[in-house]
């Protein structure tokens, strides 16, 4: 989260300072400017090391335009310019004047090039200028991106900010930043014991890498030894964090996997129809929201929860159709049902094909699903696994209020307990059957929606997730959405916990040995259905 | 849509092969053209069809060859690996063509090619491969593990200081090949065990989470970090965003790929990519005469402005330059004076420069590494001084190291052990 802050609020003060900002560079900046355009790329550095040098006009706005690749000059002045594109417009405007240049055209404009190191360079020059930003946020991390490369005059730099430093947690990591600095390059060896001290209780990498450095070199053994018992406090931590880092990969793939097999926890599970498609009702529900994205493209930060009732009326339309036109008349014989359904996934998957062609489509991630919170320096949990986690359990819930709390739900329950009861109770059977296969598409739809944003958008989408549908849902029981449930976070966690000591391939085949055995033992699953409702 | 146009499309160009068949009989130079149309890999290789078409096209206004006008002979192998086989017994037993241009994948190619030996056929192969094989009867006009992967780590071991190693690749021959090749290079140039982490994940692997974690685990420790991956295909996206999401930059922790060209990025949301890198031999953004000329008319061609070139079609290309000057020196098709005229062959790189080709089939060409712009091209951020000469044997596998491919006199051996001075007939 201070992440993303950290770059909403250079973009904020990018918008800012271009436009407010008015100040021309002096006669020395003039010609290096000019350079710029001019220098191979293998020479720019030194060429903007002596523009951060430079006294005149602030230098902050060249550098964040280069570091967002935005920068270009006018071929014949050879004077800067922002390129921007704003809803497929492209937007000319000089850099230090903030005029637009509405007579530049594209082919009057050239890119300036910028590649990884110069990027690392201009962060980190950004960094070093936004030791004094204005917002206490910024400069804990401009602080923290200069922990990697601390060399004298950055380290003279933040020494002298520290002087008039206010904010507590900005003090913080600057002393930080200054221990590093004595525990390396301090002659005395009480002094570099105290940093080293001072460095207890932060779990920097750049932090661990010098006590490792200071543990195994350090002349002054009670220098190593103090090194040592910090590391051995950061290891015994990173140990704590791993684990929960580890759980909530597992959450993140259970909750996956429970949005994947949850609509199937109603077709299979409570109807019992075997439906093959299930994978390509959520393929509809993702394309759904490529088309919803390709209609609305100035809106991709609501799209997805525009995209999310389309998609459930998508995929829930598709299942009643299905349901009315096939399923129904196969009704009793799983076996045609299985080839039947198997049959309109392939129909399915060359429609998708025929329609929007066989290549992956581009589903577009809103900014705030993008990026992760950082709880410390090891722990950091992504945010659109985060949310999706949350949604699954949505969705879950609100399945089950449908089912508890509705009449379609009771009737629904009625009729997969005792369909022939529940006929001479005046129930529409068939109507409930439409009806429930349609819920269960609709929710596979929903799913759809949140795996566009972590997988590829394609007539494949749904292969992909049919087989862990089924294992989940035969895992935690036919029938039972509880089940199903915790089927899907004991699979996601246990999977999790597995891949790193086995990698990916063998971990998956491992989850997949341990179902067969299970169902070997339990063939109705974790929470088998009770009574006579079972047969 | 595109998937009717194509079939129309396939249908009336075999339609046309026919009744050119039929109606031109013996006075062509037939060009067998075997690349899947359909399945999986048609995405990939119908571009390279295209482009021996616009080739063959392009030499028949010009007058055609030995005064013979050229014909395209189109099958369609299906991305069915046992079906290169047939479809090349067909082009070389029933359509009699003079040369092929084809395949993809290392599978299909390794199919074909006991046909091409036992029938003397001719092959073009143009995509990046594994290396570890060198027949009389194929030139590899891609680019083997020399000429992309050891520089790409050169690049990075040089110029961005990098220390630690992660090699991620999907679990099928030419990752774990070349990764068994970096490997051996890089401990053979002092890196560590512990400084080199191999991963593997299955086919279209989704959920990163875990190993994306792992690699910034391992890139936290001090030591400057770079992935080298050989992850094919659709798992890419995913392993890109889950990097952004991860907050691991470019800067940081660069990712260096084989397999991410211009095709696979166009139309893709780049901003996850930025700055990461691509090793090939050929970018689109070089500016060339021979390249501005060559994607002008790819575009004129394909009727789409929005078209982007690649490597593999540089590759074909220079192979389809390289066979029409052998086969005016040669002075005649036939197989075995033509295939004795390619060594030696120069032709034009559409980067600027000359490829050359060299006496084991595999061609010398620049090796470039391009960082990943936004709008889906790359940009060229390094490139090697001179000529990289394709390598058939690798010289970092212990298997290989002593072997070399030499197609003149008096060696002539794909296969030729230069300690025992023997060849050993196996060419793959």
């Amino acid at each position: 989260m201070k992440y993303l802050m950290a770059i909403c609020g250079c973009l904020l003060s990018l918008l800012v300072s271009t436009s407010a900002l008015a100040a021309s560079p002096s006669e020395a900046q003039q010609p290096l400017l000019m350079q710029l355009t001019e220098v191979k790329l293998s020479k720019a550095l030194p060429v903007l090391q002596q523009l951060e040098a430079s006294t005149g006009a602030d230098m902050m706005p060249l550098f964040k335009t280069m570091l967002a690749g935005k920068l270009y000059y006018v071929k014949e002045s050879r004077s800067l310019i922002v390129v921007s594109k704003e809803q497929g417009e492209t937007r000319y405007t000089g850099l230090f004047s903030a005029a637009p240049r509405d007579d530049l055209s594209k082919k009057q404009v050239k890119k300036i090039k910028v590649n990884n190191k110069l990027r690392g360079y201009l962060r980190e020059s950004i960094a070093r200028m936004q030791l004094h930003h204005s917002d206490p946020e910024v400069r804990v991390e401009a602080v923290r991106s200069l922990f990697s490369d601390l060399d004298a005059p950055t380290v003279e730099l933040i020494r002298t900010a520290r002087l008039d430093e206010q904010s507590r947690s900005v003090q913080a990591v600057m002393d930080v930043a200054l221990a590093m600095d004595r525990a390396e390059h301090s002659e005395d060896a009480t002094a570099r014991l105290q940093a080293v001290k001072a460095l207890y209780g932060s779990l920097e990498p750049a932090v661990r890498n010098q006590l490792t450095k200071l543990a195994e070199n350090d002349p002054s053994g009670s220098v190593r030894k103090a090194a040592q018992k910090g590391l051995d406090k950061i290891a015994k931590q990173a140990e704590r964090y791993n684990f929960v880092n580890q759980l909530f990969f597992g959450l993140s793939l259970g909750s996956v996997l429970l949005l994947a097999a949850i609509g199937l926890a109603i077709t299979f599970g409570v109807m019992g129809v075997i439906n093959m498609a299930h994978g390509e009702m959520i393929m509809l529900g993702a394309y759904t929201t490529y088309v919803v994205q390709l209609m609305l493209p100035n809106m991709i930060e609501y799209s997805l929860w525009i995209a999310v009732p389309l998609a459930f009326m998508v995929s829930g339309l598709a299942g009643v159709l299905i349901e009315r036109l096939v399923i129904r008349h196969l009704h009793g014989r799983p076996l045609e049902t299985l080839l039947a359904t198997f049959g309109i996934s392939l129909i399915l998957q060359q429609l998708v094909r025929s329609v929007f062609s066989p290549l992956n489509r581009q589903v577009a991630t809103p900014d705030w699903m993008s990026g992760s919170i950082e709880i410390n320096p090891l722990l950091s949990l992504t945010l659109n696994r985060l949310y999706i986690v949350a949604f699954a359990l949505l969705v879950f819930m609100l399945l089950l209020l449908v089912l508890k709390k509705t009449s379609l739900g009771l009737n629904v329950r009625a009729v997969s307990q005792n369909r022939d009861m529940a006929k001479a109770m005046g129930i529409r059977t068939d109507r409930v059957d439409a009806m429930t296969f349609g819920l269960g598409s609709g929710i596979a739809g929903i799913a759809g929606v949140a795996l566009s944003q972590l997988t590829n958008v394609g007539p494949n989408l749904g292969q992909a997730y049919i087989i862990d549908s089924f294992m989940v849902v035969v895992f935690g029981g036919v029938g039972n959405l509880w089940g199903t449930l915790v089927a899907a976070f004991t699979l996601g966690i246990a999977n999790k916990f597995i891949e790193p000591v086995t990698g990916a391939v063998l971990a998956s085949i491992l989850v997949l040995v341990f179902i067969i055995l299970f169902i070997q033992k339990r063939p109705k699953g974790l929470f088998p259905q009770k009574g006579r409702a079972a047969e | 849509m595109k998937i009717k146009h194509l079939v129309t499309g396939i249908a009336l160009s075999m339609g046309a092969t026919v009744l050119s068949v039929s109606a031109l009989a013996a006075d062509t130079i037939k060009v067998g053209v075997l690349h899947s149309l359909s399945g999986t890999m048609a995405i990939s290789e119908t571009t390279l069809k295209d482009t021996v078409l616009m080739m063959v096209e392009e030499q028949n206004k010009k007058g055609g060859l030995l005064g013979k006008q050229l014909e395209a002979i189109v099958v369609d192998p299906a991305s069915n690996w046992p079906l290169f086989a047939e479809k090349g017994r067909e082009l070389l037993t029933q359509e009699k063509v003079d040369v092929i241009f084809g395949s993809w994948t290392s599978v299909s190619r390794k199919s074909v090619l006991p046909v091409l030996e036992e029938l003397n056929g001719l092959m073009f192969y143009p995509v990046q491969y594994e290396g570890e094989e060198s027949s009389k009867n194929v030139f590899y006009t891609g680019a083997a593990p020399n000429q992309q992967a050891i520089p790409a780590v050169n690049y990075l071991k040089d110029d961005l200081g990098v220390e630690r190693w992660v090699l991620a690749g999907t679990d099928y021959v030419y990752p774990r090949t070349t990764n068994k090749i970096l490997e051996a290079y890089l401990k053979a140039n002092g890196v560590a065990e512990e400084d080199i982490m191999i991963n593997y994940t299955p086919f279209g692997h989704s959920d990163w989470q875990s190993i994306v974690s792992d690699i910034k685990k391992f890139g936290s420790e001090g030591k400057k970090t770079a992935v080298v991956s050989t992850i094919n295909g659709d798992a890419n996206i995913p392993f890109y965003k889950e990097l952004g999401n991860q907050g691991i930059s470019a800067e940081d922790i660069p990712v260096v790929a084989f397999s991410v060209g211009e095709e696979e990025l166009s139309g893709l949301d780049t901003k996850p990519l930025v700055g990461h890198l691509a090793a090939w031999n050929y970018f689109q953004s070089v500016e060339s005469d021979a390249n501005t000329d060559f994607i002008a008319k790819w575009k004129a061609f394909t009727g789409n402005p929005k078209r982007v070139t690649n490597d593999p079609m540089e590759a074909t290309y220079i192979g389809f330059k390289m066979w029409t000057q052998a086969v005016e020196k040669a002075g005649t098709t036939d197989v075995d004076a033509v295939e004795q005229a390619m060594i030696g062959q120069e032709t034009e790189n559409l980067t600027g420069g000359m490829a050359y080709m060299n006496k084991n089939h595999h061609l010398s060409k620049p090796v470039l590494i391009g960082e990943i712009q936004e709008d889906g091209q790359l940009e060229v951020v390094w490139e090697t001084e001179g000529l990289v000469a394709g390598d058939a044997w690798s010289d970092f596998l212990p298997g290989s190291k002593d072997l070399i491919a030499d197609w003149t006199a008096p060696i002539s051996c794909g296969n030729y052990n230069t300690k025992t001075k023997t060849c050993s007939g196996q060419t793959y």
